[in-house]
């Protein structure tokens, strides 16, 4: 408990930017990025009021740069080069904590993901580059085979990040417990799959 | 004499604390006491029937209930024996409760305690004397005093229960700040569609007299009773001739003369009405800008005049006039102090104005027909900050106070420039958003979400100029950050005050404020819209900052006060009231000095007629004016003759209650 708050209170110290001055000069803020993130993901970022609970609730706010909240607000003045750059949107794990507790109904989670395709999108570089290539590397498995294999999946992203040794031993483990197939099985349907694929990719003109 | 005493439980309130029989038991005891009993619930139905039954039973003729305060129950209990056939004032409490038993552990010490306070309360109820409440006659006339939607909306209450109104305005026309609004949170209702309505029926109602231009000079009298002296301004115009065709208007050639009612963002003539829907729509002069009295020569309004209306030999009328009531509905001013705005660069730079300047701006009928441009340049803006809590929650420059109605209108504000230039961008400066009424939350999130006002939670640390833009320098506390914003026009919502004359206005009427000079009311929470003078009566913004639907909340709880005592058959002084014995009055006036109600005068009385010669002996005595008096006693305690007394506490029956404790104290070795 003692250690989690540690934390909790280092990270403000860490990451306080006071110095960084913001410039809302240049006539109407970020009405494109606000714009850009609702047609990704539908959610309207001006309807956060800016409560803190989506941080409070994150299991991983901790190791962010900048906190769930804050990506939510500097969205809302459309400094897209602080979000879009920022660790936050690329730890994010989903977990959707903040979206069943937002009383506001913003699911941030998406607006997440909305900021990590536009990072992309923009080839802004990850600020978090192994999860962004576990994230492909995720992608690819499932456009392959339909669903994921682990050991495949492992294996070629230790390749990309070049990282052979960490979690060894639980992959061991894993192996011994009969956790990782070896081989991939196949679903049914792959084509369909790589059609949502492509159809996904190329937006609503092939709809 | 015939004693009965009624011992109170309280449920276990008393009866876990003091030994209740105990009590019982000594009050048999004491001097005069045919009868004592205890009960659970002395306040009970049951309970007042036991104490009824004994008078009857018992022949009691004097009644003593040891229980609550008698803030509580004196009255409960003051009915019951009156029902029974005793003189209500015949009743003494004891509170064994509040005094007793809520501040006691369970000891001896605390049913002693009890005993003691019975034994009091038995020696001073001996000496009581039945006491009886005059009939006041009521004047059955109210005078509301501010013609804004407050005055307004109680004039209208009152009249329409049919009692006829004197509605006294300051400026010319009524209306007060509701009519300089653009439109109102968060129906969006235009403010003179609502208003002018309200106004006209002021106006054509049979039981309405409006008196513009006038003023409250002097309050004299008490509830039912009051003279009140009123200066009607001389307006130069006949208004029983003037119809209001406005020719002069356009004729008068002193032009220029910032307008009071656009707040100094268009101008008028010497010869003005307000605005075009004033009430009444005669127009006034205001004689120190006019040419013909400053120097004599001009006349224009009265040549062109086709009913010759102009008079420019009118003079101020002082009337005095008699009401039973009275509703001051003065309202309220804004904050204006340049100097202490400076960082904002108001009246510095012309683009930084007031939210009501702004509001006029906006205002279809303002001085630039609901165009909204900038003042230096005419120009369109195509960005406006907001400012928040300007002087308001600001203990250092302003008021410590939150004028409560910014956060609403700075949102409205917002909404309303987007809606009317659709490329414009809001940013607005806030510390809280504080948006409690119905609706009001929903509306400040439409401003957001719909509207896309830029809200910023962070004050402005300065308001400075570049090229022809204001940049506002202030910070994003969200995210902990400083952040310059360039815009086109600032606005400031600026704090609500007290009017500057409003302490001189309650020394008038005899009523208190609180520090910052709005009118204080009775109770904060249980009489909203009383004062602690009877008849007279608080409505709106005078009382502390308020919206337009808690003022005309208020408006009509004022008026149904109104209503209620006017449909009283008469008023019920007070009965425990006091009084002067002349003979042994030398008139120092202390009393009258230091009588928190003014209800006691110094008059003058024959002393003794001189027999060998025709003239009379005459001295000045102090006489209680018991419509006024509310019992306090604080005369009583000055008089160094003892001549001020109070009925129902007098000398006799506190030194009765002193010596039945000494006495008891003495005898028991506890002294």
């Amino acid at each position: 408990m003692t250690n989690f708050s540690n934390k909790v209170t280092s990270l403000v110290s860490e990451n306080a930017q006071c110095c960084c001055e913001l410039s809302l000069v240049e006539g109407p803020t970020g009405s494109e990025l606000k714009r850009r993130i609702q047609e990704l993901c539908g959610e309207n970022v001006l309807e956060c009021y800016q409560c803190g609970e989506c941080t409070a609730g994150c299991p991983v706010a901790y190791a962010m740069d900048i906190a769930p909240n804050q990506v939510l607000r500097l969205a809302q003045l459309g400094l897209e080069d602080e979000v879009l750059g920022s660790s936050a949107i690329w730890l994010c794990a989903g977990c959707e904590t903040c979206a069943t507790r937002c009383p506001k109904g913003v699911a941030l989670s998406r607006v997440m993901d909305a900021c990590r395709q536009l990072a992309l999108e923009r080839g802004i570089k990850p600020k978090e580059p192994e999860i962004a290539k576990f994230h492909d590397q995720f992608l690819t498995e499932v456009k392959r085979f339909g669903r994921v294999h682990e050991l495949t999946l492992t294996a070629l992203y230790k390749v990309r990040t070049k990282d052979f040794f960490s979690d060894v031993f639980t992959g061991i483990q894993m192996f011994l417990k009969g956790k990782l197939a070896l081989i991939p099985s196949l679903v049914k349907g792959r084509d369909e799959i790589r059609r949502l694929f492509s159809r996904s990719r190329h937006g609503s003109e092939d709809s | 004499m015939r004693i009965g005493v009624f011992v109170c439980w309280c449920g276990s309130n008393i009866a876990k604390t003091v030994d209740v029989e105990k009590v019982v038991e000594a009050a048999r005891e004491m001097p005069g006491v045919v009868y004592a009993t205890d009960y659970k619930y002395m306040c009970s139905e049951p309970g007042q029937n036991m104490i009824q039954e004994a008078i009857r039973e018992h022949k009691l003729d004097r009644i003593v209930v040891a229980s609550c305060s008698p803030r509580l129950h004196e009255p409960t209990f003051q009915r019951c024996v009156e029902a029974a056939g005793l003189n209500p004032y015949m009743v003494e409490m004891a509170n064994i409760r509040e005094q007793c038993s809520w501040v006691h552990e369970r000891t001896p010490e605390a049913t002693q305690h009890a005993i003691d306070l019975v034994r009091m309360a038995v020696a001073k109820v001996a000496k009581n004397e039945p006491l009886s409440r005059s009939k006041l006659d009521i004047t059955r006339r109210a005078l509301v005093i501010g013609g804004g939607v407050a005055g307004i909306q109680a004039a209208l209450d009152i009249a329409d229960a049919g009692y006829p109104v004197v509605l006294v305005e300051r400026t010319p026309s009524i209306g007060g700040h509701m009519a300089q609004y653009d439109k109102t949170f968060p129906t969006l209702d235009c403010a003179a569609c609502i208003l002018t309505p309200k106004m006209v029926d002021c106006a054509s109602h049979p039981l309405i007299e409006i008196w513009s231009y006038s003023e409250v000079e002097e309050v004299n009298g008490f509830v039912g009773n009051f003279e009140v002296k009123i200066r009607r301004r001389a307006k130069s115009v006949d208004e029983s001739k003037c119809t209001g065709c406005g020719l002069c208007l356009e004729k008068c050639p002193v032009k220029g003369i910032p307008s009071e009612f656009d707040e100094g963002t268009g101008t008028r003539r010497a010869i003005y009405r307000p605005f075009p829907q004033a009430v009444p729509n005669k127009p006034v002069i205001d004689r120190e800008h006019c040419r013909y009295f400053q120097t004599g020569k001009c006349g224009v309004c009265q040549k062109i005049c086709p009913v010759g209306a102009i008079d420019y030999e009118q003079q101020d009328q002082v009337v005095t006039e008699k009401f039973g009531a009275i509703v001051v509905a003065t309202g309220f001013d804004v904050w204006r102090d340049e100097q202490a705005m400076a960082q904002f660069g108001y009246g510095k730079y012309p683009d930084v104005i007031s939210s009501l300047q702004f509001e006029r701006l906006m205002n279809a009928s303002g001085p630039t027909d609901g165009k909204i441009v900038r003042p230096s340049d005419g120009k369109v803006p195509r960005s406006i900050a907001f400012i928040s809590c300007v002087g308001s929650r600001d203990e250092v420059h302003g008021y410590p106070y939150c004028s409560k109605v910014c956060c609403m209108y700075n949102a409205k504000q917002a909404l309303l420039a987007k809606d009317k230039l659709h490329d414009v961008q809001t940013y607005v400066f806030y510390m809280d958003i504080r948006a409690n009424g119905k609706g009001y939350e929903e509306f400040v999130r439409r401003a957001i979400e719909e509207y896309g006002a830029n809200y910023i939670r962070g004050r402005v640390s300065r308001v400075y100029p570049d090229g022809d833009q204001l940049v506002v320098k202030g910070a994003d506390t969200l995210l902990g950050r400083p952040l310059e914003v360039r815009v086109d026009l600032v606005v400031l919502a600026t704090a609500m005050k007290p009017h500057d004359d409003a302490k001189e206005l309650a020394r008038k009427l005899g009523i208190s404020t609180d520090q910052y000079d709005w009118f204080s009311e009775a109770h904060p929470k249980l009489r909203p819209v009383e004062v602690l003078t009877d008849g007279i009566y608080l409505a709106g913004a005078c009382q502390y900052p308020k919206d337009i639907p808690d003022t005309v909340a208020q408006a009509s709880g004022a008026a149904s006060k109104v209503i209620g005592l006017f449909s009283k058959e008469a008023i019920l002084s007070e009965a425990m009231t006091a009084f002067v014995n002349e003979d042994t009055c030398v008139g120092c006036g202390l009393c009258a000095e230091v009588c928190p109600f003014g209800a006691i005068d110094l008059v003058e009385v024959v002393d003794r007629e001189k027999s060998t010669r025709d003239n009379q002996v005459m001295k000045t005595v102090a006489r209680v004016n018991e419509g006024v008096c509310k019992g306090c006693g604080t005369c009583a305690a000055a008089c160094r003759s003892g001549s001020a007394r109070l009925r129902g506490f007098d000398t006799k029956q506190i030194l009765a209650e002193i010596d039945a404790l000494a006495d008891a104290a003495l005898s028991s070795k506890r002294l």
